[in-house]
Parts: structure tokens; sequence; C-alpha cells
């Protein structure tokens, strides 16, 4: 039995081996442990929702896995091992609020695509081709910080995706959107799951949950209060947070 | 008695009568104080982001330096480079004293902590909103430089315009080092301070007068390169 990554083949390391794991991640800011020994895997191609009451930890989880926080114990690791540039690369996020650089549209996503080395005329194809995915070609030339809030933000995941992440990690991305825009985000977002991205996302909305996940973490005070496929944690939670939630109820409790 | 109408008119005439020897002043006082804020810029731009987007030891040591720095006095700043620059300094071998080359180099000491005092103000409120993305992205230190100096060019462009408004109006530094010498080094500061110490306030006058309009000019030639250069970003 070969115990090490390096021993395995690509394949056997695919299969064995979670593309992103954590084990006892925890995380303390001004004396306070904000997370508690937080420990998941995700598997390659998966589609895991992170939820949660406002302030349970989940952006902050978000984060620590993306590797924006440096945990206060613990690690993340990527197909085994200590994540490093390329894997850090192999990564995107697209955050509740899109940070739009001070250029065009279609400048904020040759920047993305020039970071990746993608230069000369792979790099406008890739542009055009991610623009017209995101339904933005007739906003190419237009000042990114101008476009609306749903069309920013189609901007994020595009300039995201367009650089062809394996992980695409997802900050509540349609929080503020209305329903056309939430669809067309939702639609970005599963076209790039077939494609085979790995998909972690917070998100409030339970039809969203229900529509886009295939599991779910819920947190509650910075603990795993459950986990488990989504029909199951949503539809007949085990946990007293995680049914209170589901049931509209406010849950103050410290226990799950 | 001077009548002060009658300097007014006199000067304006000499404005008028613009002969060869006020346009190798007026050319001269230029030269050096374009390069010594380009200088200034190639210094002071990369030097003033990597304090407003970097966190490292001393940084708020180093912020509090270059603050500091932006109100040098230019006197100190021209015995420096005289004593640098003098055949007994470090650099005497290199017969600089007395030459434009000596008051560009004291120019750009004035100016280079003004640029990038103002650019690390200015890189630092912007790299609060790009810190998360950039960081998501995977930006090497020199790509985050590179994109914040990028986006905030247009704000750069009056914090270069900040440093040419020092160094255009600068006297006691270029006044030590250049010696003012006809032909030479005579700028337009320093022969304004000659020739009312002369009495010839007619020609002081005048080059005031230039100097306050190459001033304004140049301030509305950068505005109007600002204006188009946003137009042209995004036509």
């Amino acid at each position: 039995m070969r115990d090490t990554v390096m021993d395995m083949t690509p394949a056997e390391v695919a299969t064995r081996i979670p593309l992103l794991e954590a084990r006892g991640l925890s995380f303390d800011a001004g004396g306070t442990r904000l997370i508690h020994d937080l420990s998941l895997s995700i598997p390659e191609g998966r589609r895991l929702l992170i939820m949660g009451a406002n302030g349970a930890g989940k952006s902050l989880i978000l984060r620590l896995l993306h590797g924006l926080l440096t945990p206060s114990a613990g690690q993340v690791l990527w197909q085994g091992q200590a994540p490093d540039e390329k894997a850090r690369r192999a990564q995107a996020m697209v955050f509740q609020r899109p940070v739009m650089l001070r250029r065009s549209v279609l400048a904020n996503l040759n920047f993305a695509l020039s970071v990746h080395g993608v230069r000369g005329a792979e790099r406008a194809a890739e542009a055009a081709h991610a623009l017209e995915l995101a339904g933005l070609s007739e906003l190419a030339r237009h000042p990114a910080r101008v476009l609306s809030g749903g069309e920013q933000q189609r901007l994020a995941l595009a300039r995201a995706l367009v650089c062809k992440p394996r992980l695409l990690f997802l900050d509540e991305p349609t929080s503020s959107l209305d329903p056309a825009s939430t669809q067309r985000i939702e639609d970005l977002i599963n076209a790039a799951h077939m494609r085979g991205v790995t998909i972690v996302m917070v998100t409030h909305d339970m039809g969203q949950a229900r529509r886009m996940g295939d599991e779910v973490i819920f947190l509650h005070a910075g603990q795993v209060a459950e986990c488990g496929p989504i029909d199951q944690v949503l539809g007949k939670p085990r946990s007293e947070a995680a049914r209170a939630w589901t049931q509209g109820r406010l849950y103050t409790g410290t226990t799950f | 008695m001077f009548s002060f109408g009658d300097i007014m008119s006199e000067a304006f005439v000499l404005i008028l009568n613009w002969d060869r020897n006020l346009s190798e002043i007026v050319g001269l006082s230029l030269y050096v104080t374009l390069s010594a804020v380009l200088l200034s810029c190639l210094i002071g731009l990369p030097l003033g982001a990597m304090v407003g987007a970097f966190r490292f030891p001393g940084r708020g040591v180093m912020t509090v330096i270059l603050n500091a720095l932006m109100g040098l006095p230019p006197v100190v700043v021209g015995l420096f480079v005289y004593l640098m620059l003098s055949a007994s300094g470090p650099f005497g071998p290199l017969q600089l004293l007395y030459t434009p080359a000596a008051m560009i180099i004291a120019q750009t000491i004035l100016v280079t902590p003004i640029v990038a005092a103002l650019t690390k103000q200015v890189v630092e409120d912007l790299h609060g909103e790009y810190a998360e993305q950039f960081a998501s992205m995977g930006l090497r230190p020199q790509e985050r430089i590179a994109a914040l100096l990028w986006d905030a060019r247009y704000s750069l462009m009056t914090v270069a315009l900040a440093g040419f408004g020092r160094a255009v109006a600068e006297v006691g530094a270029v006044l030590i080092v250049g010696g003012n010498i006809n032909h030479v080094t005579r700028v337009m500061t320093t022969t304004i301070a000659l020739e009312t110490s002369k009495g010839n306030l007619e020609l002081a006058l005048a080059l005031g007068v230039v100097l306050l309009v190459l001033a304004v000019l140049v301030n509305a030639v950068v505005m109007a390169l600002r204006a188009s250069a946003v137009r042209a970003a995004y036509a």
C-alpha cells in the first residue's frame, strides 16, 4: 500500500485525494475563537454549500480555505499537499461585493488572463468568449464600475472563470440581485460545474441551495452543526440550529 | 520711487519683445524642472506604491520619514548636494557642480519625497479595495505594484503636478548648486532673485509672469491629457 501522494500516479491522486481538505481548522481574532476545529474534504467536481446565520463564520471559512486568511490552528491541503502558487492559481473567488478594477469590462478580463500568462490572440479570443457567455459583449468597452450590480457580479464571475479554475469559491454571489440576475449567475455557475469546476458557495437562500448544491455544511457559531446531502440537511435536519433555520426561527443556543 | 503701473507695463513690453536670452532662461528652467520631475516619478512612484501596498517592518517609520521629507528646506538640500559635488566631496571627480545636472539632482531630492508620499496615500486607498481580489488571483508583488500604479494613473498625474509645482518654484537649492551662471545655469527663479536684488524690477516681474503662465499651462496640458486619457481608456 502506497501512502504518500508522491508515490501515487496522477490518476490515483485524482481518485483518492480530495481536491481540497481542511484539517482541524481554527481561527482566532481579538482573543475570540471564531472558527472551531473545522475538518472537511472536498472531492473534485463536487458542489459544496456553506450555510448558517449571519456571523456563523461562513465567509471566514471560505477565506481560510482559499488562503486569504491564515488559520490559527490546523491546515488546508490542496490535493494532499500544502498549497503553492500553482494551487492558488487553480482557484478563484467571487466576493459578495464584486471588486471591479478601474478599467473597462474587457480590460478586467484581459488583466486576469495576463496574470495567468495568456496573451496575444489567445487572450483576445478567451476574453471575447467569456464576455459572450456572460452576456456582456455589448458592454466590453464600458468602465466596469458603471455597470449595474448584476452586470458587475456577472463580470466578476466571468473574470474568475476565464482563467479556467478547478475550484471556484463564491461568497453569496446573488445576495443583492433580483431573480432574473440571480438566474443568469446560477446559469453561469452551473455551466462551469458541467465543465468540471468544483464549487464551494456560501448562500442564505434555501431555494438556491436546493438548486445548486450536492452537499451542505451548516454552521453555527463557528462550528459545524450539521453536514450532509442537501435534501437531508434541509429536509430532515438533525441539529436544532439547522432545524430552526429551515423553519425561519431565530436560534441563539450554544448547542446544536 | 517706482510706480507699480510703470513697472507692470514695462514688464509686459519685455515679454512682448521676447528675446533669445529670455528663451534660454525659460528653456533651461523647463529642462531642469521636467527632468527632475521625471526622475522623481521614476523613483517616487514605485517607492510610494510599495510603502502603500505592502506591510513590512519599518513601514511606519518609512511613512513618517517620507512625510517629513516633503517639507525639506531647499537650502539645506542645496548645501548637501553642494558638499557631495564639490571638489573635496565624494562625487567631486564627476565635476557636476554649477551645471544643470547638479540642479536636476537637487530638485530630484526635493521632489521625490513629495511624489512618494502622495503616491503612497493614493495607492494605499486603492489597495484597500483591491487587496483581497489580488490575493485571490495570486498576484506576485511586482504585478500588484504595476496594476495599482496603472489603475491609479489619473490620480498620479495630479501627484506629478504637485512635484512640478515644487520644482518649478524652487530657488534656494538651484542657486547654491547651480551658481546662477549666465547662459549656463540661470533659470527663471534665480534670475528673478538676482534682478530684484539689482533693482531691475521690470525684468524680474516679466519673468514672474512667464513663470506663472508656464505653471498654469503645464497644469492645463496635464489636465487635458488626463481627461482625454480617461475618455480613450473607455473608447
